[in-house]
């Protein structure tokens, strides 16, 4: 076992992991955090995208399933969940998601909303071709490329208009029951030893 | 897929990296950004017996500039050489090859170093390394070598790098007066090469003084293709780079798979170093 500290979505979390533990499953399987999923076992399809600093403590978009959580220590790392703002207001891109219909089944989305604010963040402005490049690493079996695109494409809009830019809002540190950590579980069927406590 | 169990270290020296990688024995395996290591251990295809991961070595993140050449640190991203302003100066084909690497995602954690020492004949910048004429400084337990890329790969997923040495850097010199460009067919956008060529050419009064042309896939290793090269010095027309180009799968053995054959590959190279070299005129 390796002892890591991680920030996710803006919570101090400690854990002694196995040294090959996939970061993806850490965040679903130890920290609740279900709303980045595994779609492919090939680093292929990107569902699993998540922001992670890099070493300067930029954060950038990674394959959760191509990262260690070894890797991750020391890391901040934002997922689909830690996008919206404290008062669960949505974030510009999950907005222009849900409003331009860029998703079907949704099973990509989350990791296409995280890649699609890594691009933004790069490029506040990009022409539809810039944005089907960055999103090459993103799989949408639905084939709903069309509207995913008009979705970055307005989302872009709005954040420029917005003056703002595409850094998820700071998420509250002691979320309330039922955000964090277990998520979406049902609290009761959770074993307590389970959940790992927030470092205050 | 889970991996397989390893022991992990994660030095924070060169030297430390070296000692781990010395008493870990030959099952020991280097980690740098791991966007193919990783991959590999999901599908219980690699089991080292310990990981030994450079991302805590600050000094491995460097790009420097050493004479007439760049020496890039074996922790530097794709994503790092694609923004570095010294690459972007004096290595423009390293900067337009590594935009076609996978995808943003991969770019952000993959290595050049790590794709050279992956030594993946499809792989796209061992070919890239080798027409820059890139050398490699790898350290081990009796020292400090380096090796020129034309020595460096050895056959299919093989390098010369030795289980207890370490790629810690590559040295590549300024491409200078010579213009280069990277030619890649793929079927999907984050697609493998199914053939990639990395031309180069230096000029004089119109015509090709000289040129290196470097294959990605076209057998075990990255290969220059050296009929074409001679063929191409002198070229001072679209016909005579056609022709040179059409020399380019001589004496390669590309594999024969479900993506393509190997006539469809040799013809694929072909039509590749055309389109390459005749964009550098």
């Amino acid at each position: 076992m390796t002892r890591v500290s991680i920030k996710v979505d803006g919570v101090e979390y400690e854990d002694d992991v196995e040294p090959r533990t996939l970061l993806v499953h850490h965040l679903r399987e130890r920290l609740g955090k279900v709303g980045t999923v595994v779609g492919c076992d090939t680093s292929n399809c990107g569902a699993c995208t998540v922001l992670m600093s890099d070493a300067d403590g930029h954060q950038q978009g990674v394959k959760s399933c191509a990262v260690l959580a070894v890797q991750a220590d020391d890391r901040e790392i934002t997922t689909i969940e830690g996008l919206s703002g404290p008062d669960n207001t949505l974030h510009p891109v999950q907005r222009a998601f849900h409003e331009a219909h860029g998703l079907q089944c949704g099973f990509c989305t989350p990791g296409m909303i995280m890649a699609a604010v890594d691009l933004l963040e790069e490029n506040s402005d990009p022409s539809e071709q810039e944005i089907r490049e960055g999103l090459e690493g993103n799989l949408c079996r639905c084939t709903g490329y069309q509207n995913i695109v008009r979705a970055v494409r307005a989302a872009s809009e709005e954040i420029r208009r917005s003056g703002g830019d595409a850094e998820p809002a700071a998420p509250s540190p002691l979320a309330g029951e039922g955000h964090t950590p277990d998520s979406g579980l049902p609290r009761q069927s959770v074993p307590d030893e389970t959940i790992p406590q927030p470092v205050p | 897929m889970i991996p397989p169990s390893f022991d992990y270290a994660a030095p924070t020296t060169v030297d430390e990296a070296v000692g781990v990688l010395r008493d870990a024995g030959e099952d020991a395996k280097v980690i740098a950004g791991g966007q193919s290591l990783i991959p590999l251990l999901r599908l219980r295809f690699a089991a080292p017996s310990t990981l030994v991961d450079l991302g805590g070595i600050a000094e491995l993140r460097q790009v420097r500039e050493d004479g007439d050449a760049l020496v890039i640190g074996a922790m530097v991203t794709h994503a790092s050489v694609l923004r570095d302003p010294l690459i972007n100066e004096h290595l423009p084909l390293l900067v337009s090859a590594t935009e076609t690497v996978a995808d943003r995602q991969v770019r952000h954690r993959g290595t050049f170093a790590g794709s050279l020492a992956h030594a993946d004949p499809a792989g796209d910048l061992p070919a890239v390394a080798l027409v820059l004429g890139a050398s490699m400084e790898v350290v081990g337990p009796s020292g400090r070598r380096v090796v020129p890329a034309s020595e460096f790969f050895v056959d299919y997923l093989t390098s010369v790098v030795a289980p207890d040495e370490v790629l810690v850097a590559v040295r590549v010199p300024k491409q200078g007066s010579w213009v280069g460009a990277y030619e890649k067919f793929n079927r999907v956008a984050q697609g493998w090469a199914l053939v990639g060529v990395a031309a180069m050419v230096r000029r004089d009064n119109g015509s090709i003084a000289e040129a290196r042309v470097g294959l990605t896939n076209m057998g075990s290793t990255p290969l220059r293709a050296t009929a074409t090269e001679q063929a191409l010095a002198g070229a001072d027309s679209r016909e005579a780079i056609g022709a040179a180009a059409a020399r380019v799968a001589e004496g390669t053995r590309p594999s024969d798979d479900l993506l393509g054959s190997a006539d469809y590959r040799r013809h694929l190279a072909g039509v590749l170093t055309r389109r390459a070299v005749a964009s550098l005129s």
